[in-house]
């Protein structure tokens, strides 16, 4: 069945997030791809696109104004409704959890829509599982760095080895139900006023 | 400790999520014995849809919310009640200080009376008019808002048209500002703080409040989904007693300071005190050392500020219909009017005693007086309420007021 290739408008601020969405899309066949990364001069690529689905990410401020103008707006006439079918709730719950809100031309049929939105919703979640990996790495190296240096303060305060004053420092934690990093702050910070 | 039940809230960084925030911060949620999470979040499309899947069991909501998701006008409608307003008035009209200059030329005051402030701005749009300019382009923040409806109610009583002689976009609280400064709107109707923001640097004026538009007048609600109020009355009803005793301390003028200090803490509003302060003080800054004292500017307690009246539901279903947003027949007077719960608000205040107004509607306008009102218990003072332009509406001449308002009077 030869139908006419779908019009996609992404609209996401992390460049990053929409570029994956993009190649995702693009690798699944769709050419008509369009991203845009802020919402100013909106209506007018609506108006030059206009798509039949449009992905927007929930955290954009913006959705008010971009569905108002979506409904009212003299540029884009269009009946838009939110996701393919109302009934679907396995799929809204999803894009909702996954941070992605989508915009179908009211009458576009369930099973052109589905992949797109599919997509979509598997690219949100591994590009946050990435945001969140990254920022774990990051908090790990910098408690690390924490611990180091209180390792190092007790070192030289308290004559210690290194082992003992790591050793210390775990006792500490586990007695009070902390984490290590939690300790070595608090020690950082009470080493400070006493140096003051 | 024991298995208490947990909800989520999720409100927009606004003032008058105030009761929600002081419910959960002063500890009135957890003496009924509920666990509350509070979510802040970036749109109402975003609250609308989160209770839609069950992510929010309750929310901060603008008053038509409730009413236009019932009625199907925006996507994703669910079934939605009011059981609880969350305080009246505290919102305010901004335009930038070009436009107020141009109608100080033709004779706006800057005191904020809305008669005045209209005319001078029906002038202003005539001239450019006859220049071949366009029209002003104001914001709300939201088609279905309490901001959009009466901006429009002030406008079309100055002769104005809102959808001819104006443009009004929806733009986000937080971006007001920035849309005012970079020239992209040229006045908007927003709640607090975002007035005193633009006061504050230097980019707007204040022309006119809610407040002197209509007193004593809706604008928040508690919106919870009618599925999840049936299925957990008992906690809905505990959480209500909590807001109620929340609104009761923010109310206390003694108690204004500690509140904004609270608000503005960056995991709540994340504003600075001494913006906060004059809504909460119904003293507002509204241009360069210029303070005007509004009464009732922003009532969180008095004035029975948390019974939702079907009245007020039914005025906003008369804007709905008068813009054009939805058709007037009974069945929809119906969806709208029972989108807002007074009976469910009556049965959760018992056990406190509280005083309670005797009626679920009331004829908005028809106090020019403070007046004290039959209520259960001793106590409750309800207005002044009037329009500005003393109009009255009489919810059971709900067909008539929708006729008369057919047209701008010019």
């Amino acid at each position: 069945m030869q139908t006419k290739a779908l019009a996609i408008l992404v609209i996401d601020e992390n460049t990053l997030r929409a570029s994956i969405i993009e190649a995702g899309l693009r690798a699944a066949g769709h050419e008509n791809v369009t991203v845009l990364h802020e919402v100013i001069g909106v209506a007018r690529e609506i108006e030059r696109v206009q798509p039949d689905v449009i992905v927007i990410d929930l955290e954009n401020p913006n959705r008010d104004m971009l569905e108002s103008m979506f409904q009212l707006s003299r540029s884009v006439r269009r009946p838009i409704a939110m996701f393919v079918d109302r009934s679907d709730d396995g799929m809204i719950e999803a894009a909702v959890d996954a941070g992605v809100s989508a915009y179908v031309v009211d009458g576009l049929r369930q099973e052109r829509v589905k992949p797109i939105l599919d997509m979509a919703i598997s690219r949100f979640n591994a590009f946050s599982r990435m945001a969140r990996e990254l920022e774990e790495a990051r908090t790990e190296l910098e408690s690390r760095k924490i611990v180091d240096r209180a390792k190092a303060i007790l070192m030289k305060s308290r004559g210690m080895s290194e082992d003992e004053a790591y050793k210390l420092l775990r006792k500490t934690a586990m007695n009070q139900n902390r984490k290590i990093s939690d300790i070595a702050q608090s020690l950082i910070v009470a080493a400070g006023l006493l140096e003051g | 400790m024991r298995d208490f039940p947990e909800i989520t809230i999720g409100f927009i960084p606004l003032l008058d999520s105030a009761v929600v925030i002081a419910a959960v911060e002063k500890g009135f949620v957890s003496d009924e014995n509920i666990v509350a999470h509070l979510v802040r979040e970036s749109s109402w499309a975003n609250i609308r849809d989160r209770i839609a899947v069950g992510h929010f069991q309750a929310a901060h909501m603008l008053a038509p919310m409730p009413i236009s998701s019932n009625l199907g006008l925006s996507p994703l409608s669910v079934p939605l009640i009011a059981p609880m307003a969350l305080g009246l008035g505290g919102n305010a009209v901004t335009v930038s200080n070009a436009l107020f200059a141009a109608m100080e030329g033709e004779g706006c005051s800057g005191d904020l009376d809305p008669a005045t402030a209209g005319a001078a701005l029906k002038s202003v749009i005539a001239k450019r008019r006859a220049t071949g300019a366009d029209g002003p382009r104001f914001a709300v923040v939201h088609p279905f808002s309490g901001h959009n409806y009466e901006l429009r109610y002030w406008l079309a009583a100055c002769g104005i048209d809102p959808d001819r002689d104006v443009e009004i976009a929806i733009v986000p609280p937080p971006l007001m500002a920035d849309a005012m400064r970079s020239g992209r709107v040229d006045g908007y109707c927003v709640g607090e703080p975002w007035n005193t923001i633009a006061v504050d640097q230097g980019i707007g004026r204040i022309v006119t409040v809610k407040a002197r538009i209509w007193r004593n007048s809706p604008e928040k609600v508690l919106g919870v989904s009618r599925k999840w109020a049936d299925d957990n009355r008992p906690v809905l009803e505990g959480l209500l007693r909590a807001l109620y005793r929340a609104g009761e301390w923010c109310g206390k003028p003694e108690n204004a300071a500690e509140l904004a200090s609270i608000l503005s803490a960056p995991r709540w509003l994340g504003v600075e005190e001494r913006l906060l302060l004059p809504a909460l003080t119904d003293s507002l800054v509204v241009g360069p050392r210029t303070m005007i004292e509004v009464d009732d500017f922003f009532v969180l307690h008095q004035k029975a500020a948390a019974f939702p009246w079907q009245s007020h539901a039914l005025w906003f279903y008369s804007q709905m219909v008068r813009w054009g947003h939805c058709n007037h027949s009974a069945h929809n007077v119906a969806i709208a009017r029972d989108s807002y719960r007074p009976d469910i608000y009556r049965q959760a205040l018992r056990p406190l005693f509280a005083p309670l107004p005797g009626a679920n509607l009331k004829v908005e306008g028809a106090l020019s007086a403070a007046t004290p009102v039959g209520a259960s218990n001793a106590g409750l003072v309800l207005g002044p309420d009037g329009f500005f332009d003393g109009r009255i509406f009489d919810p059971d001449m709900l067909d008539a007021y929708i006729a008369s308002q057919r047209h701008v009077e010019n």
